[in-house]
């Protein structure tokens, strides 16, 4: 492997010599490794390790040149052809917002590293979880997905930045499937953490539990499509937030459109009193946690929405500057292979004092939905799916209907947010997925939260 | 390549290796102007052996650490499936062409150029229209080698363009796109910018709709963001041999709608899903899927296909860094005889589904679709009266598809990997 940090020093020695408003350049190696189940049999074991790095240019007068290899050979020729796409742009000038040159270096904790369990141990682990799904009744068959990985950047740029950062990363997804007459059901959990081997260990209950639902759902009825009072469990609150609010407050989608700087002016009622909504990656020990963006920003916390009011969004150095708003820290890119964009890093909504027996108490008919399979959002309307569902009548739990997709509209669904509870916890299993860049380490949370006339997809 | 399958030949009975590299250049617009250029070059090596009859596989971004990548992979044979298959030995492939290089040839100005008649055609009638896009060109090589002689190795050409546009009014956001690909350039944008237009006249006012099931047309996206799915994930043989597939135990029944056919067509020419073999050095083959509603073929790569005791399709697929899984190369849905505009004009009361977001969020396996309706419009009386906001449209694919009300004569591709015309079908469950 050829060493990506000596490489970098020489090439900071280089980069103000050339003729550029700006260049960066990221070199990264990482290692990662996936065991995977299908059915009762381990079905992949494979490792891959990478290498490979980009070079981002801007120049007076011109735009963004982007470079992006695999071979380390050459560097100085990839940055003149980064310089030479830069030039090629003719347009307004792009201006970043000023962050201070930082050296530094991040370096994993690893006390408690999945790259130091052996395989056999994780297939030991994973195979007693597979064990369980199957040893109950009316399983057709199971997947498991485990993936595990270390990765090590370094960042230089024009300013005399030079950050290496490591970051180790876990995530496991059990799927449980149960099928009965041409009829096929599904239950799961997602789980992952910013490289702590104990978040995927200790899961026996949960895959129980995921092979009941599973065959339990075979049996559950279809709700009704149309509006419903819900309540959402912290971890498909957190896909909520993300979905509902966290896009819309990516400042890409904003800084260059007239019409939507208009919409999503500071100070915007978008919710209750009671709704505070934050993000950040210097919320310590989440998935979406670390000290330097992907532009060398530091990670900062922002509330986006205080007391209902929007009060801030995510930037990059370029959206910062074009809005006069403070750099967020929020530039990522997934690899190597993508420049940085505006991201999400963890995400949640403030707990506030509600239980959830306060919550669904008042709740003549409604839908307690937990879990998750998914979400995505076109910034208006959303949608968002609960991995189970229940129906809940006369302030009580009662039956199991089928799984549910959800739908909302950014300007009413927040505002019929009417309790938010008082168990903040996360979802640390999800990715997120933004102009090819997929799956980004992300969390998001919240506590328990009802939602008035949240319209549900049905027979 | 050579001297990778030399060393993983000394410590392994068996070995493969699979080599893609790729040189890929794009112009990018941003708020209606030219914004990005970019360039990538990459590479990717992986190897998988058999090691006392099990399979392991590693795979790096490059051939330099040719021991590494052996030892990794022998690590993982350890643990690796039992291997039910060999490796092909050497075939003669048929030629289908998609390789073009007069790709390589489209200058940047012009990529350039495109984009902007793009983005000026669809702009002009709607000058508040925000658009993005890009036009993009690759030239991909691919080689594999394997330790019982097999051989094959191609070259390919990609190129492609497409843009989005957003009209914001209020908080009411309108998102349209189109996009095409192809092994050769395309230097005609009418295509894509004709469906934009349309979009944007459909979508100019908006109309309310009832809940209730109602006729709904599925347009060549809709089909791609609803239906799809579905089918992809029940014609995997793996899905099939686990005994998950709904149609699994189905095959020569008639299951959906006698007008319904459906194939895998890796031999399309100048189309980017076409090759000369799969993944793992197998002959690409048209397979037929749906015949006429009847179920005739699942879809496999070698292991899975081994295990099941039947033949590989030719549908091995590699994910990055991953081990080849059976996947469709393209689905083509047979086109029917109805126009989109006789269809619009057989509904008094119905919908147009041109993009269902979140379709496939539920229970995939199962056949269920249930989505937010990003762009639809509402069909009164014959006629497309406006856009449908805030409305969820639900159905199951094994009900809706079993009763068709007619295939459109219109195909068309979406992305890579789906031919289709619009299909109408009623009785499909709509909540607003």
């Amino acid at each position: 492997m050829p060493n990506i940090e000596e490489i970098g020093q020489e090439l900071a020695k280089k980069l103000p010599k050339y003729d550029a408003e700006y260049i960066e350049v990221r070199l990264e190696e990482s290692q990662t490794g996936n065991i995977s189940y299908r059915g009762k049999k381990l079905e992949a074991v494979t490792r891959s390790a990478s290498v490979g790095g980009n070079v981002r240019a801007l120049v007076k007068g011109g735009g963004w040149g982007f470079v992006s290899f695999n071979s380390l050979e050459d560097l100085p020729k990839r940055i003149e052809a980064a310089i030479k796409q830069a030039r090629f742009v003719k347009g307004e000038a792009i201006k970043l917002a000023e962050v201070k040159p930082v050296s530094d270096t991040v370096l994993a904790d690893k006390t408690n590293s999945p790259m130091a369990v052996s395989l056999t141990e994780k297939k030991e682990l994973l195979d007693g979880y597979n064990n369980i799904i199957w040893s109950t009744k009316g399983i057709q068959t199971s997947s498991i997905g485990y993936g595990d990985g270390q990765r090590k950047t370094v960042f230089l740029n024009s300013a005399g930045s030079f950050i290496v950062q490591e970051r180790i990363d876990v995530n496991m997804r059990l799927n449980a499937v149960a099928a009965k007459d041409g009829d096929v059901q599904q239950a799961g959990v997602s789980l992952g953490s910013r490289g702590n081997f104990a978040a995927v260990r200790g899961l026996d209950k949960k895959a129980k539990e995921i092979a009941e639902l599973a065959v339990e759902m075979l049996a559950a009825p279809q709700v009704k499509g149309g509006e419903y009072t819900v309540v959402l469990d912290p971890v498909l609150a957190g896909v909520f937030v993300h979905e509902a609010f966290g896009h819309l407050s990516e400042a890409d989608f904003v800084y260059e459109n007239e019409q939507v700087r208009q919409l999503m002016k500071l100070g915007k009622v978008f919710g209750g009193k009671e709704l505070n909504i934050v993000d950040g990656a210097a919320v310590p020990g989440l998935r979406g946690s670390f000290k330097y963006d992907d532009e060398g920003t530091p990670a900062t916390k922002t509330y986006l929405i205080r007391e209902g009011k929007l009060t801030g969004r995510l930037h990059s150095r370029e959206t910062a500057a074009k809005m006069g708003e403070p750099p967020s820290g929020n530039a990522r890119a997934i690899s190597y292979r993508f420049p940085p964009i505006v991201r999400m890093t963890n995400t949640y909504i403030e707990p506030r004092s509600a239980s959830f027996q306060d919550i669904i108490a008042d709740v003549k008919e409604g839908v307690y939905v937990k879990n998750w399979y998914g979400g995505t959002t076109s910034m208006e309307m959303f949608t968002f799916s609960a991995g189970e569902a229940y129906m809940i009548r006369n302030g009580k739990l009662a039956e199991t209907v089928r799984p549910v997709v959800l739908t909302g509209n950014v300007f009413n669904t927040l505002k019929n947010i009417d309790a938010i509870g008082n168990d903040l916890d996360f979802n640390q299993g999800g990715g997120c997925g933004k102009a090819g860049q997929s799956p980004l380490p992300v969390s998001n949370g919240s506590a328990h939260i009802r939602i008035q006339h949240c319209l549900l997809g049905g027979k | 390549m050579e001297e990778i399958l030399a060393k993983a030949k000394k410590v392994a009975q068996e070995a493969e290796v699979f080599l893609v590299s790729s040189e890929e250049t794009s112009v990018q617009f941003e708020a209606n102007r030219l914004k990005h250029v970019q360039s990538r070059q990459s590479q990717a090596v992986s190897l998988r052996v058999i090691k006392n009859g099990r399979i392991g596989y590693a795979s790096s971004t490059t051939t330099e650490n040719s021991q590494e990548l052996v030892n990794m992979a022998v690590e993982t044979a350890q643990f690796g499936q039992k291997a039910e298959f060999e490796f092909p030995s050497p075939t003669a492939y048929k030629g289908v062409r998609i390789f073009d290089a007069s790709v390589a040839k489209v200058s940047p100005e012009t990529m350039t150029g495109l984009g902007e008649k793009m983005i000026s055609t669809v702009r002009k009638g709607t000058p508040g229209l925000l658009c993005e896009g890009g036009v993009g060109r690759s030239t991909t090589t691919v080689s594999i080698m394997n330790s019982r002689g097999g051989q094959a190795s191609y070259k390919e050409s990609h190129f492609s363009l497409g843009i989005e546009g957003q009209l914001v009014r209020d908080t009411d956001m309108l998102f349209v796109g189109d996009s095409q690909s192809s092994c050769r350039p395309i230097l005609e944008t009418s295509e894509v910018t004709g469906i934009i237009l349309k979009q944007l006249e459909y979508a100019r006012t908006q109309a309310p709709v009832a809940t209730k099931p109602m006729p709904v047309i599925f347009t060549t996206q809709g089909v791609a963001s609803a239906l799809v799915s579905p089918l992809m994930a029940a014609f995997n043989g793996k899905t099939v041999l686990e005994g998950a597939s709904p149609i699994g135990s189905k095959l020569g029944q008639l299951v959906f709608d006698k007008r319904f056919s459906l194939r895998d067509d890796p031999l399309v020419s100048y189309r980017p899903s076409s090759r000369p073999c799969d993944d793992e050095g197998v002959p690409s083959q048209r397979t037929p899927l749906v015949t006429r509603g009847v179920i005739s073929n699942f879809l496999y790569d070698l292991q899975t296909a081994g295990l099941a005791k039947t033949k590989s399709t030719g549908n091995g697929s590699r994910g990055r860094g991953a081990l080849p899984a059976p996947s469709p190369s393209a689905f083509i849905i047979t086109p029917g005889k109805t126009t989109f505009d006789e269809m619009v004009s057989d509904i008094k009361e119905g919908l147009v589904v041109e993009q269902l977001m979140g379709a496939t969020q539920g229970n995939v396996l199962g056949g269920d679709f249930s989505g937010n309706l990003l762009l639809g419009y509402k069909i009164e009386n014959g006629k497309i009266v406006g856009r449908v906001k805030d409305t969820m449209v639900s159905g199951n694919i094994y009900k809706l598809l079993k009763d068709i009300a007619a295939i459109g004569s219109e195909s068309r591709w979406e992305g890579s990997f789906l031919n289709t015309p619009p299909i109408y079908l009623t009785n499909v469950s709509v909540a607003s």
